[in-house]
């Protein structure tokens, strides 16, 4: 039977609070719709990639056509079925392919990210932050190369770094989540087009923050980003990415991979604010994000840390997870899940402890208004010669309104006596009284929620990097002490917030 | 009422024939009160009489119906406005039992309340210096621990801290109206003198104050110009300081006699 269309659902009212829901009218160069090994090939040519890259991308798509389109259905979420032949699988802006510099690119294109607030343009470029900017299927732009190179940091496209540092990509790409991993897993390494590589060579700090910016415009078409870090022995690197998408009626799957690899004494800190459109307030459109991040602290002392604050997509799965085989690694988690409307997230952590003395640290702070529904999951694994392995696991959650829902569905796994687990969770409300104290002081009921959330929220936001936020927000007046909590969040995040939270009539 | 004989001015608060219900219990049976600029009232009474429901209500907390009667603050139908409405109008409710904001810092708490109302009469919001400024002469004021301003709003404070903690947001407001609700329970002789103190200081030709309260104790300190006995939601007895000592000497059972003998 053929699966129910539904990519391209069609529903009358857009949702007009969604700031960054703006679509760019720019000529596309589209694949036909649906996937076979024909469209596989088109990629691969489109891409002028080496022969390994067709062998590699057609062994995951037979892995992925051997499961008959059927995906994971365990996570707490519910939609009705994806027709995968109904997406376009590769989407790139005929200005882009073949430009050398960033003036042969479409204005609008360069519009457009300027709208986002990411100039990319030499003069007036983010200071302190370089970009890679992905439109559809293709980066656009990559800022600060030059000076990253003299550190031999590479900062790249992902298409360029198969081109350029092929003995990189074949030794790392697939080693932390090999195409068999999941079906999402799976039919990404089919079909990525694009994404960012990160090298950092050892002993080298990574002075700036490296961070890649995700746009989807054109409809009907999926999004298969892939990005990779290695950190090599003592390096270190903070790297952030961001996403937005445009109002559609349509529901959009966006299916990444992204991999780390630490290796000894290396330090990889990856942020994410993750803003893609999440459908009006009936819950009809917005972005499916199933997502595979997975971080392999593989050297001795290593440490990788994953910051997100989700507030966007319809869907949510992700699980962003370490693997701590190095002994005395580190694993961190620190996660802000926000659902409003009829927004769904399933989302948490694995962290697999296989070194001696590793340490994991899971916070994870979920937000449920409206008819959103939270679920965090989490595994924390402690294999057999994990000796001395310790886990501190937090979970809150917050529930505004009486239709949302929290759950927390934690899994422990140990293998070895000698490990420290201990896991805390705690469920509360934004009372009527909590409202009316600070409706009495004068602050509206959007303020306060805003409020009580960032609140909330206190010791995730503190883990973004404040370059950024100070950044994003771009206005900030130089020298100016910011009060206390002016700088726990970003202030993308807190209109985001703000804005979610209005006007939801609960 | 005609305890206002010679004064001429308008009542900056004039509430006429309040009937209130929660649910479809009836709390106030048809209160009448008028409050002018410059005058402190006390409101007494047993409990259940409906004194919290009373200032409650002026301050706009859902969960209770008004079913009969109107309020007019300042010229304005105060029941058609919203809590922070009334709150940026100067209507301040010092609350009974103050809520936690798990997480809000008591000082971004404060702040964005000073802003608002700020922000509300056209002012431009406090810099972080000239708002630290106010803040800690109240705080000394206060005699409040300077480390709480640091921690959650009311998170873990004792009873008498969160008092303190809303006479300090009463101080920075400053608004026309202050509403006390029962603020002298349960505090000692300390706080009770502090509190008492700050209502004292406040007192001026241009605010009112309506304070609640169950004991006579809190009007040793805070002479108020009129006290008024509420009875089973009806203001039965009105009168001068001299009226708490009485009920606090023969206890509410007679007025409440008096109050079915007259029906």
């Amino acid at each position: 039977m053929q699966p129910t269309r539904v990519i391209s659902r069609h529903t009358k009212d857009l949702d007009t609070e969604y700031k960054w829901g703006f679509t760019t009218e720019v000529e596309e160069e589209v694949a036909p719709k649906g996937i076979d090994e024909d469209v596989i090939r088109y990629i691969w040519a489109k891409k002028q990639e080496p022969e390994w890259m067709l062998e590699w991308r057609l062994r995951a798509y037979r892995y992925w056509a051997s499961l008959k389109y059927e995906e994971p259905r365990w996570a707490s979420v519910h939609f009705p079925p994806i027709d995968y032949q109904g997406i376009h699988y590769y989407a790139a802006p005929k200005s882009v392919t073949g430009a050398s510099s960033l003036e042969e690119v479409d204005p609008e294109i360069r519009k457009a990210f300027d709208k986002l607030g990411i100039p990319l343009q030499e003069q007036s470029r983010l200071a302190g932050v370089a970009v890679d900017a992905v439109f559809d299927s293709v980066s656009v732009a990559t800022t600060y190369q030059k000076t990253l190179e003299k550190l031999g940091i590479i900062f790249c496209p992902f298409s360029e770094a198969i081109q350029k540092h092929p003995e990189l990509v074949r030794k790392y790409m697939g080693s932390v989540v090999p195409y068999s991993d999941n079906f999402f897993a799976a039919l990404n390494s089919a079909v990525f087009s694009d994404g960012s590589f990160i090298y950092v060579p050892k002993g080298v700090r990574c002075p700036m923050e490296l961070m890649t910016y995700f746009r989807i415009n054109s409809p009907d078409t999926g999004q298969f980003e892939r990005t990779l870090i290695v950190a090599d022995e003592g390096a270190y690197v903070s790297y952030l990415e961001g996403c937005t998408a445009p109002i559609r009626k349509s529901n959009q799957l966006h299916a990444a991979v992204v991999e780390l690899v630490a290796l000894d004494n290396a330090e990889i800190k990856y942020s994410t604010l993750q803003n893609w459109y999440p459908g009006d307030k009936e819950g009809k459109g917005g972005i499916y994000n199933f997502v595979t991040k997975r971080g392999k602290a593989l050297g001795r002392r290593s440490k990788i840390s994953w910051t997100q604050v989700e507030t966007g997509s319809a869907i949510t799965w992700k699980y962003p997870s370490v693997i701590l085989q190095g002994d005395g690694s580190v694993g961190e988690f620190y996660s802000v899940a926000l659902v409003n409307n009829y927004q769904q997230a399933d989302t948490g952590t694995k962290m697999t402890h296989i070194g001696k003395n590793t340490r994991s640290t899971v916070i994870a702070k979920g937000i449920s208004a409206g008819h959103g529904n939270n679920t965090y999951r989490g595994l924390i694994k402690i294999m057999p010669a994990a000796h001395n392995a310790k886990n501190f696991t937090r979970c809150d959650s917050l529930l505004i309104g009486d239709r949302s829902g929290a759950h927390t569905t934690p899994y422990i796994e140990v293998r070895n006596p000698t490990a420290r687990i201990e896991h805390e969770a705690s469920t509360s409300k934004v009372s009527d009284d909590q409202l009316f104290y600070c409706q009495q002081r004068g602050i509206s009921e959007e303020e306060a929620h805003f409020m009580i959330i960032n609140g909330f929220c206190r010791d995730i936001f503190k883990e973004l990097p404040f370059e950024f936020a100070v950044e994003a927000r771009g206005n900030l007046a130089a020298g100016s002490v910011p009060p206390p909590d002016c700088f726990v969040g970003c202030r993308l995040l807190a209109m985001t917030i703000r804005k979610r939270i209005s006007g939801t009539g609960y | 009422m005609s305890h206002h004989n010679g004064d001429t001015r308008p009542p900056m608060l004039q509430i006429a024939n309040l009937h209130v219900a929660i649910g479809d219990v009836e709390i106030l049976k048809g209160v009448d009160l008028a409050v002018r600029l410059g005058e402190v009232h006390a409101i007494m009474g047993p409990n259940g009489s409906g004194k919290s429901t009373l200032v409650n209500v002026l301050a706009g907390r859902p969960g209770y119906t008004v079913t009969q009667g109107e309020v007019l603050y300042e010229g304005m139908d105060l029941l058609r406005m919203l809590p922070e409405e009334r709150a940026r109008a100067g209507v301040f409710l010092a609350f009974q039992y103050p809520v936690e904001l798990p997480g809000v810092r008591n000082w971004q708490f404060i702040k964005t309340a000073v802003d608002s109302i700020r922000r509300h009469k056209g002012l431009k919001e406090l810099s972080v210096r000239e708002f630290d400024r106010l803040l800690q002469d109240k705080v000394r004021t206060m005699e409040f621990d300077p480390e709480l301003i640091k921690r959650a709003v009311n998170e873990g404070f004792s009873g008498g801290e969160k008092k303190r903690n809303e006479t300090i947001q009463l101080l920075m407001l400053d608004p026309k109206l202050a509403l006390l609700d029962e603020t002298d329970s349960g505090l000692d002789i300390d706080a009770l003198r502090t509190v008492a103190s700050a209502v004292n200081t406040r007192r001026s030709s241009s605010n009112a104050t309506i304070l609640v309260t169950h004991y006579q104790r809190i009007l040793n300190y805070v002479t108020p110009d009129h006290v008024h006995i509420l009875i089973d939601g009806r203001l039965v007895m009105f009168g001068g300081p001299a009226l708490a000592l009485e009920v606090e000497a023969k206890g509410y059972d007679w007025l409440r006699q008096a109050a079915e003998t007259t029906g």
